[in-house]
């Protein structure tokens, strides 16, 4: 065994093989695994239905509805509410498994050894989705242009155009410019957002358990847990807001 | 100095002076909050909401330098 590292960290996430001329990341593998997961929970909920819901049936529901209810608070309509649920939801359930996989044990523990000598590095076999930058950058521009595609729809092309090219003033001009870049920002500031909370959570929770590994870990896995939760939330409340905001026609 | 020194000087003042400003942002949403829902508790539903969305805006500045501090750490 060669020189062995006491902590791993890697701001990238490392490359497991290749399927063809695409590399497989360790991410790339919890996404899977997560995927796989709902679709198992929603198989066995969908096979034995009840009209009175019970055990996880009633779990799922209960989230579900009430996500409903908050986003039908948000758009008024019925309509706008049927139609942009199921992004604002997957975002959110995706988001929130993701990332609490990562804390799972064995999540970034269990790999293996790559290399000879001094390029001997460890591989971890499982790393949460939501710490590599790839998945994060995805879900964000996923949830942008999706925004300005809705925006499309409700307010027809000429509309979009309106909310970014305002020729009344030279001061509504400059506000329809700083709306461009701020679509551009929201891209940036999304993926950040998740990717810097839960990496930094994850690097936390590592420097811990390095240097006490009894007892004390307890409250910071508390807080990882709690910090998953609240960026899933907010990546799917902040879009569902832009949304609201993207597809309002505009007062005069 | 040698580079290596440079960086974890870096690496400690991106991160310092970066919470400076959403630490104390935050405190601010939080005691606005808190004085809104004393003044009208009906609406505390919706005071909610928003702190909630501020907050995580105002976290994200420090989420940013927190990583720029973890590229200079690690890359």
């Amino acid at each position: 065994m060669g020189i062995m590292k006491p902590m791993h960290v890697s701001i990238a996430a490392e490359k497991l093989f290749n399927i063809g001329p695409l590399p497989v990341t360790n991410s790339l593998l919890v996404t899977w695994i997560a995927i796989l997961l709902f679709v198992i929970l929603i198989i066995s909920i969908r096979i034995k239905r009840n009209i009175i819901p019970v055990g996880i049936q009633n779990v799922v529901e209960y989230v579900l509805e009430f996500f409903y209810r908050m986003v039908c608070e948000v758009f008024e309509s019925e309509e706008k509410s049927r139609r942009f649920f199921p992004l604002v939801m997957t975002i959110f359930l995706f988001v929130l498994l993701v990332n609490w996989l990562g804390l799972l044990p064995g999540v970034g523990s269990i790999g293996f050894y790559r290399g000879e000598g001094e390029h001997l590095e460890f591989i971890p076999l499982f790393r949460g989705a939501s710490a590599d930058l790839n998945t994060t950058i995805a879900l964000a521009l996923i949830s942008v242009f999706l925004t300005q595609i809705f925006s499309i729809q409700h307010l027809g092309f000429k509309g979009f155009i309106g909310r970014f090219i305002k020729l009344k003033s030279p001061l509504l001009f400059f506000v329809g410019i700083l709306e461009l870049i701020s679509e551009v920002a929201k891209i940036i500031s999304f993926s950040f957002r998740l990717f810097g909370n839960i990496f930094a959570g994850e690097v936390l929770l590592l420097v811990i358990i390095f240097l006490i590994p009894f007892v004390v870990p307890i409250p910071f896995i508390a807080l990882e847990i709690f910090v998953g939760l609240i960026q899933a939330l907010i990546f799917s409340l902040l879009t569902l807001f832009f949304i609201k905001i993207a597809t309002t026609e505009e007062e005069h | 100095m040698d580079k290596e020194a440079l960086r974890l000087i870096a690496v400690g003042i991106a991160i310092g002076l970066g919470a400076l400003g959403p630490g104390i942002g935050i405190g601010i949403i939080g005691g606005k909050a808190a004085e809104a829902m004393s003044r009208n508790p009906e609406a505390s539903g919706k005071i909610q909401t928003i702190t909630i969305l501020a907050i995580a805006f105002a976290e994200a500045v420090a989420i940013y330098a927190l990583v720029i501090s973890l590229i200079l750490k690690f890359l």
